[in-house]
């Protein structure tokens, strides 16, 4: 029993160095992203993530058309890419009258199309489909090396301006009206997030990238009314579900990075069915207090 | 009308706020039209006129949180000595954290970003909570306060800022009456202790009991000093007439400050 539990949980690891890699790439971005998909689940901008990992891609196409399959190339290129959609996105809402979202949709939309036109101008197929979907399995020493930098980055940036960060989430009036600069936390929240998805779209690309930082951060909400214990809900789902992706796509000879994103899915679902914020809880009506 | 202050900080000694000329708009519409005044250090203020006529663009342009297109605001006090309670709507109470926390938030002004809560800063916030009334709520989530309990939290943050000038944009909507007597009490402290307040409100009563001094504002201003002399019938009937004056194509203002 054991022996056969060793042979599908550390085996894989074990014997191949390439799965090790994975691992640790996988893991790397599991610590940094939920609490980055929390708090911008808290500023009712779920759906930003995806804006901006789509955002991203025309830097990583001027990259590769620059400099072929090079990892520096594209990640330089997509963050650029990524802090000038956010930068023109943020100009237009604080200077005109749209909002933020309406502003970042208009402007992410162009930029993914441009993104597209270079890739398909140059590249094969075979190229686009790399850098949309990613291959956690190819993550090489300087992939690695590029992801745990970004997540140790994100994590102390985290820690340092945690409670500007909230302050700016909760009660953005009360921080500006206190003389405080809100924007400056908000712009450096999103450039939190731009490294993030440029750290991940090695592994897991662009289109996915988005998927380990708002699953497990989705799930989280519905452990907890804790933020701190959120962020730890969250880290723990996601590990979980790049273990089990991994093995999945080992196993079953299936893509690594859909494989990481259906598991983190699987999570989300248990939890949506288990977790004290989800549905069974909802289901099972406990006699009411006292007081 | 109180005497307009129109020169620098030297002028302000018993001043705390001055206001010249102010003009506020929204495309190009005023919002606050050509307001000029002054409120004294220490005094207390109702701010009152119908939906729509500044009430909030007021407070918020005293705090540079709206553009002002013309004449100035002069403020008697620094920055980090103001505090603001902005109209409830604009907070999002299923936010994941504590009681406690949120009036710690208080503090942000003296620790900022990284300065560490001291045990006295802690214990002031908990005392605050007891003189709110909420004694023991410290660890509950915000979410599951009801609106005047939130209320009181937001007093309670206010109560440790410690400020010189308190603006409040309708801390009593939809408020019951016991908190209202308990919050309304806090303001009188306030002002026995000598700072400004400043408070928009729609209560007309509680105006007429509790506040000396009242603004009664209509994009222009319509009336400002002692309250019984602002709330006459004729002002009251002056500002009803000015509530649903809205002029798509009013023409340029050309006036260059009324005093």
């Amino acid at each position: 029993m054991l022996a056969h539990l060793y042979a599908i949980l550390i085996v894989p690891f074990a014997e191949n160095p390439f799965m090790r890699r994975a691992l640790a790439g996988a893991l790397a971005l599991s610590v940094a992203s939920p609490p980055l998909g929390i708090l911008l689940t808290l500023r009712r901008m779920s759906l930003f993530g995806d804006a901006l990992s789509h955002a991203v891609l025309p830097g990583v196409a001027v990259g590769f058309l620059l400099c072929g399959l090079s990892l520096p190339a594209m990640s330089i290129g997509g963050l650029v890419a990524g802090m000038l959609v956010v930068a023109l996105a943020g100009w237009i809402s604080r200077r005109t009258q749209l909002r933020e979202d309406a502003s970042l949709a208009a402007t992410y939309l162009v930029a993914l199309a441009l993104g597209v036109m270079l890739i398909s101008a140059q590249g094969t197929q075979v190229d686009l489909l790399h850098i949309l979907f990613g291959n956690v399995l190819a993550v090489d020493q300087d992939g690695l090396l590029l992801i745990a930098g970004i997540a140790t980055l994100i994590l102390v940036l985290l820690a340092t301006l945690y409670r500007g960060l909230l302050l700016e989430t909760f009660d953005p009036l009360f921080l500006a009206a206190c003389g405080g600069r809100g924007w400056l936390y908000q712009q450096a929240f999103l450039l939190m997030v731009v490294l993030n998805l440029v750290a991940a779209f090695q592994t897991l690309g662009t289109l996915m990238a988005v998927g380990l930082m708002m699953i497990p951060a989705v799930a989280a909400r519905l452990w907890s009314e804790r933020l701190g214990v959120q962020f730890m809900v969250g880290v723990a789902l996601a590990v979980l579900a790049s273990v089990a992706g991994l093995l999945l796509s080992y196993h079953f000879d299936l893509s690594s990075g859909p494989a990481i994103i259906v598991s983190a899915g699987a999570v989300y679902g248990a939890s949506v069915l288990v977790a004290p914020g989800g549905w069974l809880r909802q289901l099972m009506q406990r006699p009411h207090l006292r007081g | 009308m109180s005497a307009t202050v129109g020169g620098g900080v030297d002028a302000m000694a018993g001043t705390m706020i001055s206001l010249h000329d102010l003009t506020v708009s929204y495309r190009r519409h005023p919002a606050v039209h050509h307001l000029s005044g002054s409120f004294a250090r220490g005094s207390l203020t109702a701010l009152v006129g119908p939906n729509g006529a500044g009430k909030s663009t007021l407070l918020k342009s005293l705090l540079g949180l709206v553009p002002i297109e013309h004449g100035s605001v002069l403020l008697g006090v620094e920055r980090q000595h103001i505090a603001y309670l902005p109209q409830r709507s604009e907070i999002d109470r299923s936010f994941p954290l504590s009681v406690l926390d949120c009036v710690l938030l208080g503090h942000w002004q003296r620790n900022g970003l990284h300065a560490g809560i001291s045990a006295e800063a802690r214990q002031a916030a908990v005392q605050a909570l007891a003189t709110v009334g909420l004694g023991g709520f410290e660890g509950r989530a915000l979410g599951t306060l009801s609106g005047g309990q939130f209320q009181r939290v937001l007093f309670a943050r206010i109560l440790l800022q410690d400020a010189q000038l308190i603006l409040l944009d309708e801390p009593f909507a939809a408020v019951d009456e016991p908190t209202i007597d308990a919050l309304m009490a806090l303001i009188l402290r306030w002002q026995a202790e000598g700072r400004t307040t400043i408070a928009v409100l729609h209560d007309f009563d509680l105006v007429r009991g509790r506040f000396p001094q009242t603004l009664l504002l209509a994009r222009k201003l319509l009336a400002w000093g002692a309250t019984a002399e602002v709330l006459t019938p004729e002002n009251m009937r002056r500002m009803r007439a000015t509530v649903a004056a809205w002029d798509e194509h009013a023409p340029v203002c050309n006036t260059e400050g009324e005093d």
